[in-house]
């Protein structure tokens, strides 16, 4: 069975546009609202960050939106209610959603509950950073499976090949390239980049490859997507939701500026 | 092989492994490659050991402290790795990791820190070797340690706050962590106590065995009860590294309670807490019931932190060592008392393993050992306001 994110792929394979955001950021209902927005707006899918008090592989961006949407009552307990809610006012919502989180949350709701949760409201795929793809795979790749849901694995500059063709091959929906060795939104480029994608790309991997961390304007974009599938934008996202305005607004008005 | 040693995979039981993000996957593999292969080389334990000797000044003592023993009617002896140099035994392990990192072609060296014991003796190492040296420190921590933070800057370190959460001891490990991902192939990160993950926890063990292989060597037969601080655990896990399979004596862990077990400020993870993985190790942590990390605190920044090494959580588990937790009162009365029946300042860490002698049913011919992990020094500006010298 085809999840929308292994859909999406056969339908649009090239310069697709997925937006990372915090669950409850900047407000506590914000989610349902940046959700609806990003998909008008054009965005192909949408990664939500589910916040953790000690975000090991996140830049201060992101760090400080998680401490923000802790402190402004965000659980994962909270997200499915919001999410459950969205899929029955938005039945038009084609676009995939993916979840984004740290290990040990997930692991206290109970990952198969939580993975039944997913399919429920219409979550298509995980990104769990630090559950290593070897756990993964001796202990919960059969749940996952069980729910129809797609693990996205990240590979970075200094992943050797053999490890890469090993994550292909386990690897349903995509993989996310870390666009340098680095903490979310850190580095100052993107463009140096470059040489590792082209890399990637000539390897003819299976699975499609979206890059992400440190794209930030329309150019990054444009340029991560001559070599891979497309990119992930999150921090400059998150950046941009700080400014003054109405979230709807804010998020229409980023999403175009990418795609510009 | 024991059943309190690390397995293949990693793991202490169901305790340990490498929760670590891919971004890690390259810097941890490169460690499990090498790391036993390493320490075990001709080479590197002749200088392992030639640096304890000459530079830390081992074997440290061990010695009989004849007032407690009389006050408490049993032997009390101490082990005394308050007289290794730099003033705990956090050096142990630092020279451990750095003769590893050189030999793992490594230039720059991270270190997280709470009480500064182990950034002190990480900076120390680093020049003493001529690698560059940064520290990451809570900025709550900065302030109430700050001699240390003036030594580590001394020694030709960075000392860089984390200004993140409880701005303490976690925060630190965090801001390390992260630092290592931004930097992944020149640099060594020297972990300072038995946590993180594989293979950090056996190396760092195996590092600071040194300290009950010692007091094997030093007490005639083996003692009833070894007792030492925990926070991460690593001086604990050093005393009763030989002693694990020994299982006709007692293994005390003693953690910190802060204001007490049920005031909400306390530091007491093996007491209140629950299995998870924090730092990219399973363990067990303080957290509530979503998994987001509880604030601990105590009044000792060494052990001011809300998981513990997952060699402790399963030696918790498994029943083979037992562990309480003291008040910061408790361990401040402790510390006095060591101080004036033994002439002794001891850590403010330490004090909390003294602090359990009222506790235990002792007989006369009970024989305890008590790890002594560092010297008070450091803890002077705490001991001054708390006990209004």
């Amino acid at each position: 069975m085809k999840n929308k994110l292994t859909k999406l792929f056969e339908r649009k394979d090239r310069n697709l546009l997925n937006i990372f955001f915090t669950a409850g950021y900047p407000e506590l209902e914000d989610t349902p609202v940046i959700l609806k927005s990003l998909y008008d707006a054009g965005a192909d899918l949408v990664e939500i960050g589910i916040p953790f008090s000690d975000p090991l592989a996140d830049g201060p961006t992101i760090q400080e939106s998680s401490k923000q949407a802790l402190e402004n009552g965000m659980s994962i307990q909270k997200l499915f209610d919001q999410l459950n809610q969205f899929r029955i006012q938005n039945s038009e919502f084609r676009i995939p959603i993916l979840l984004m989180g740290y290990f040990n949350p997930i692991m206290q709701y109970g990952l198969e509950k939580f993975c039944k949760r997913c399919s429920e409201v219409g979550v298509d795929g995980l990104i769990i950073p630090d559950l290593p793809l070897e756990i993964y795979i001796s202990h919960y790749q059969a749940v996952f499976k069980k729910y129809n849901l797609s693990n996205i694995f990240l590979v970075t500059p200094q992943t050797s090949t053999e490890r890469i063709l090993q994550i292909d091959e386990q690897s349903t929906g995509f993989i996310y390239a870390v666009s340098s060795a680095s903490t979310t939104g850190s580095k100052s480029d993107f463009g140096s980049a470059s040489l590792y994608l082209e890399r990637l790309a000539s390897l003819g991997l299976k699975t499609p490859i979206l890059t992400g961390f440190n794209i930030k304007t329309a150019e990054d974009f444009q340029q991560a997507c001559q070599y891979v599938n497309g990119a992930i934008i999150g921090s400059a996202f998150i950046k941009a939701l700080q400014d003054d305005g109405k979230v709807e607004s804010k998020t229409n008005q980023f999403v175009k500026s990418i795609l510009s | 092989m024991s059943n309190y040693q690390v397995d293949e995979n990693g793991f202490y039981g169901e305790f340990g492994g490498a929760f670590i993000p891919e971004l890690l996957y390259p810097n941890i593999a490169e460690l499990k490659e090498n790391y036993l292969q390493i320490e075990q080389s001709f080479d590197f334990q002749a200088e392992f050991q030639k640096l304890l000797k000459d530079y830390v000044g081992r074997p440290t003592p061990l010695f009989l402290a004849e007032r407690l023993s009389e006050k408490y009617g049993a032997e009390i002896w101490l082990k005394r790795e308050d007289l290794c140099h730099t003033g705990a035994h956090k050096v142990n392990n630092t020279i451990g990791q750095i003769l590893l990192a050189q030999r793992l072609g490594k230039k720059r060296i991270i270190a997280e820190t709470g009480a500064g014991q182990h950034g002190v003796a990480t900076a120390t190492v680093c020049a003493l070797k001529g690698l560059e040296c940064i520290v990451y420190m809570g900025e709550k921590d900065i302030q109430r340690q700050a001699p240390n933070v003036a030594r580590m800057k001394m020694l030709g370190a960075t000392v860089r706050p984390a200004s993140s959460g409880s701005k303490t001891l976690k925060d630190a490990t965090n801001e390390a962590m992260r630092d290592w991902i931004n930097n992944p192939e020149d640099t060594h990160y020297i972990i300072g106590s038995v946590v993180g993950p594989h293979p950090y926890p056996d190396m760092v063990a195996r590092y600071q065995a040194v300290i009950s292989q010692e007091i094997k060597k030093q007490m005639e037969g083996l003692p009833d009860y070894v007792i030492a601080c925990v926070g991460g655990g690593s001086n604990a896990m050093g005393a009763f590294y030989h002693f694990l399979d020994n299982k006709e004596l007692q293994l005390i862990g003693v953690e910190a309670a802060g204001h007490g077990i049920e005031s909400g400020k306390t530091a007491a993870t093996l007491t209140l807490g629950t299995p998870g993985v924090l730092h990219a190790s399973r363990s067990i942590m303080m957290q509530d019931q979503d998994g987001q990390v509880v604030e601990p605190h105590s009044i000792s920044a060494g052990l001011d932190y809300p998981g513990i090494g997952p060699a402790h959580a399963w030696l918790k588990v498994s029943e083979r060592a037992k562990y309480m937790a003291v008040t910061d009162a408790e361990a401040l009365e402790a510390a006095v008392e060591c101080s004036k029946l033994e002439g002794i300042i001891p850590a403010l860490e330490t004090a909390h393993a003294f602090s359990v002698l009222k506790d235990l049913k002792l007989k006369p011919t009970d024989r305890v050992v008590i790890n002594l992990s560092g010297r008070g020094d450091k803890d002077m500006e705490t001991y001054m306001r708390e006990l209004k010298l």
